[in-house]
């Protein structure tokens, strides 16, 4: 049993986001999809892209760029969703996340991980697991459970009234 | 030791469930004791609910329960031996027994010391009922002999025989001409029992010779019912001598019972002189389905032939209801959540045929279309079935809000009768335990506010004792419930100045009785001078309203001042499916429920643009105004020349919602869109199109609340900035 986590914590898949490389724990991921046309959902985030049909279930689909506060995702022949299971508060929900592309699983030790450094990472460190060294690259582990834990109502809350505001403002 | 106790505790939920069930029974039982204490059945219930109880729950562990029904069931174990009378003290503390044994069944029973004391006295009371009925022995005897008789008539009556008749009715041709409807006798006979009729039309001649004021028509009518065969001639007493009316006893329950044995198609035919042996003889050796041929030799027409048909069938079902009537139905205890992966299934497999047909149509591949057609037909009668499974009679419910009416009658000094109709009228399981709460709002508002004391009844002239009726009906693919009550119905006037001073409305503004009624729904909205244990504290109303809505349903009030109040909810048959109105707005798919849509209309883009932004538009007078999905979804670019109007009612009013596009109707079934989606309340679930994309559906109510928020917010900000640029 023991033995099975640690396996487990130290395989990861690895996606980039523009040229920068990301890797989520790979135990978190139900499966890659390529692109396929959202429904956007009204009165939310932009960086809620909107939502897809698995299989029969309805699930959102969150774009990690333009939630890390760069530009947002184009449709390319390499974009890809990645199906993640996360836990939001306390509850396992389905979220899929748009990333450009998807590159590959591999392998690191714990100790081969290092904690995010305060700054110069230029985002949420609350988001960073660890960062990793990997062909000569950085790799930025992230804590995929709190990138999508604050996806949750309040921010949706302050949207919907800043489009209220926007509209006012267009009247 | 763990495994052993996981057991015990398996065990003891399985008794929980099943006590429930009992007490349930027990409750309904002693209801009806107090309507009419004689009747064995109930008393008999009563003691049998109580003796499994005690027996069950000493062996599950429930020894505090178990000793606490034993005095309980000594009790109508004499009234069983007519040595006791049931009497409203008795009725009255096995009330609270029951209660009390409801408590038991929690864990923690034992724990709390007023428990004990509560059990105790109970104890107490019935060894003191048991005691004096000792003393009193010869009283009780003389009791028993009066009930004797009463009791042979009940069986005599149960026991009544069931005549299935045969009634050939036709109508002398000029019937029209003396007023006569001959409908009316069929109606007459229809209400007697279960009836099949078949009209025949084959006389009826083509249009050109047709005379409107003779009746051409003639009936068939198997009839099974217990009255007398003198009684069904007495339908016909004024019928004219041209009149052929013949009436055959058919089948008599306990008389003829034939086994398997039912009559066959031609014997029917023979028997009743529509056919000759001969004509029918050489057909019968053909071996070929005896109906069919009947009339394709033009022996018999096809009318003939099916109430014939009719016939067979009405007395097969009429002797396969009667076995199952003497005993329980069969039936399998089966866990809610399993249902509910069923349900799901189901609506993952109609999602996956809608794919399948639209990929056959596109195809244009025959052999597919056949096969997808057959798929459609059978996921229809699944989807059916499995919605079905999940209906539950609403009587459950009904039975305990006589309970609450009993109770809640004597607190507050009322006489009220509660009066049930349509308790076997089925609906959604989950409906039905979300229902609960609002219903019993609403009848506690009925008792406290509606229906008035005897004192006030009878200073308006009415009977001191109130009525109030609950009634379920179908209608459509909605069931309607009504809470009616024969009080002192809604004072307008006091709502009216209670919303002004609220300032809900201003002083001068002239309302509709439907507008004002709606002002109890306003959150925090009472007129109740005082607040009472019961109600006035102005949270109820809008919280009903709000429970009904999550339901998809609706609320109306109907009320006529001194004669009482009616509040009918109408609520959708089932949750996990709807019929929707498919509809687009840019690229993406919306699907507004079926029920709130009235009509479709086209707009065009020079219409639109007219009204200077404003968006109202006049439909035959009437100015309704709309919301643009577009707008309010932020799509831009591809507007169509031509848009519609999908004009819809919610809560009485008028509102249309402008999309870009009707694409039709569409079986809807409701996925959930989960945590992340739960603050965009404009929307009540997105569902999957056949082409597997993703479409949402409207909640139109809340996108109209919303819209009108931003629109109230709007003219705020605009005359904010008018007041500052005047100051500047």
């Amino acid at each position: 049993m023991v033995n099975l986590t640690e396996i487990e914590s130290t395989q990861y898949l690895s996606f980039k986001l523009d040229t920068e490389v990301f890797a989520i724990e790979i135990s978190k991921v139900r499966e890659v999809l390529e692109f396929v046309s959202l429904t956007k959902v009204p009165q939310t985030p932009p960086y809620m892209r909107g939502v897809i049909n698995i299989r029969g279930s309805v699930v959102p689909v969150v774009d990690l760029k333009y939630k890390f506060g760069m530009d947002a995702t184009e449709k390319t022949i390499n974009t890809c969703i990645i199906i993640v299971e996360v836990k939001v508060n306390g509850a396992s929900t389905v979220i899929g996340a748009l990333t450009d592309s998807v590159s590959e699983v591999f392998e690191m030790e714990p100790k081969n991980i290092e904690p995010a450094p305060q700054i110069g990472s230029q985002m949420n460190v609350a988001f960073i697991k660890g960062m990793g060294k990997r062909n000569n690259e950085f790799v930025i582990i992230l804590d995929i459970d709190k990138v999508f834990s604050d996806t949750e109502a309040a921010e949706l809350s302050d949207i919907a009234q800043a489009e209220n505001n926007f509209l006012g403002m267009e009247n | 030791m763990d495994e052993t106790e996981e057991f015990t505790e398996e065990f003891k939920n399985a008794f929980r469930q099943e006590a429930l069930e009992h007490l349930t029974g027990l409750e309904n039982a002693l209801m009806e004791l107090e309507e009419r204490p004689d009747a064995a059945e109930l008393i008999d219930l009563a003691f049998r609910s109580m003796h499994t109880l005690k027996g069950s729950g000493a062996m599950f562990g429930f020894d505090v329960l178990s000793s606490f029904t034993h005095d309980i069931e000594t009790a109508f174990d004499l009234v069983r031996n007519g040595k006791m009378k049931i009497t409203q003290e008795l009725l009255d503390l096995t009330f609270s027994a029951k209660d009390e044994i409801l408590c038991m069944l929690k864990v923690d029973y034992d724990q709390i010391p007023a428990n004990q004391k509560k059990k105790d006295e109970l104890t107490k009371s019935f060894k003191d009922l048991i005691a004096h009925v000792g003393e009193g022995g010869n009283g009780a005897a003389k009791e028993v002999q009066k009930q004797e008789p009463d009791e042979k008539k009940v069986i005599e009556e149960t026991e009544s025989k069931r005549y299935t008749y045969r009634i050939r009715y036709k109508p002398s041709a000029n019937c029209f001409l003396h007023g006569a409807n001959p409908l009316l006798n069929i109606d007459e006979l229809a209400g007697f029992g279960r009836s099949s009729i078949v009209a025949y039309t084959d006389d009826i001649p083509f249009l050109d010779e047709y005379d409107p004021e003779v009746c051409y028509a003639y009936w068939d009518i198997i009839l099974t019912t217990e009255k007398e065969i003198d009684t069904i001639r007495d339908v016909f007493a004024f019928e004219d001598e041209s009149s052929v009316v013949r009436i055959e006893v058919i089948d008599v329950s306990g008389e003829l019972e034939e086994g398997d044995h039912y009559k066959r198609l031609g014997e029917i035919l023979l028997d009743k002189g529509d056919l000759t042996q001969d004509d029918l003889d050489p057909i019968l050796g053909l071996h070929i389905k005896l109906g069919e041929l009947l009339v394709e030799k033009g022996v018999v027409n096809a009318d003939t032939v099916e109430a014939a048909l009719l016939e067979q069938e009405h007395i097969r079902n009429e002797r396969k209801s009667r076995p199952e009537a003497a005993d329980e139905m069969a039936t399998i205890r089966v866990p809610a959540d399993r249902l509910d992966v069923l349900v799901n299934l189901v609506g993952e497999l109609v999602t996956v045929q809608a794919h399948l047909t639209q990929m056959a149509v596109r195809r244009i591949d025959y052999e597919l279309l056949n096969v997808a057609e057959e798929v459609e037909r059978l996921t229809c009668e699944l989807r059916d079935n499995t919605m079905n499974i999940r209906m539950l009679p609403i009587g459950t419910t009904f039975n305990k809000f006589k309970r609450l009416v009993r109770d809640l009658s004597k607190e507050l000094k009322k006489e009220i009768d509660l009066v049930t109709e349509g308790a076997q009228t089925e609906l959604d399981k989950t409906v039905i335990e979300k229902l609960n709460d609002p219903l019993v709002h609403i009848i506690r508002n009925s008792i406290d506010h509606g229906v008035e004391t005897p004192e006030q009844r009878k200073n308006a002239g009415k009977p001191p004792k109130g009525t109030i009726t609950l009634s379920a009906i179908h209608s459509g693919s909605h069931v309607l419930i009504r809470i009616k009550d024969d009080g002192k119905g809604l004072d307008t006037e006091a709502i009216k100045h209670k919303a002004i001073e609220r300032g809900l409305i201003s002083p001068s503004a002239e309302l509709s009785d439907n507008e004002i009624f709606s002002f109890i729904f306003a959150p925090g909205f009472s007129t109740a001078k005082e607040v009472t244990s019961v109600s006035g504290r102005g949270v109820g109303m809008d919280v009903v309203k709000r429970g009904i809505e999550s339901l998809r349903g609706s609320i109306g009030i109907e009320s006529v001042k001194g004669a009482g109040t009616t509040i009918t909810v109408k609520l959708p048959l089932t949750l996990a499916i709807i019929d929707g109105l498919l509809v687009k707005a840019g690229a993406g798919s919306y699907v507004l429920p079926l029920t709130s849509v009235l009509e479709c209309i086209a707009i065009g883009k020079d219409d639109i643009d007219k009204n200077h932004g404003r968006a109202l538009t006049i439909v035959r007078g009437q100015i309704i105004p709309y919301i643009s999905l577009r707008e309010h979804f932020f799509i831009n670019g591809g507007t169509p020349a031509n848009q519609q109007i999908i004009i819809c009612e919610v809560s009485g009013r008028r509102v249309g919602v402008l999309v870009d596009q009707v694409i039709g109707e569409h079986q809807t079934v409701i996925k959930n869109l989960g945590g992340i989606y739960k603050n965009v309340e404009i929307l009540s679930g997105a569902t999957i199109l056949g082409d597997g994309s993703v479409a949402l559906i409207l909640d139109v109510n809340r996108l109209i609340t919303l819209v009108e928020g931003i629109e109230r917010d709007a003219v705020k900000r605009l005359n904010a900035t008018a007041e500052m640029s005047a100051c500047e």
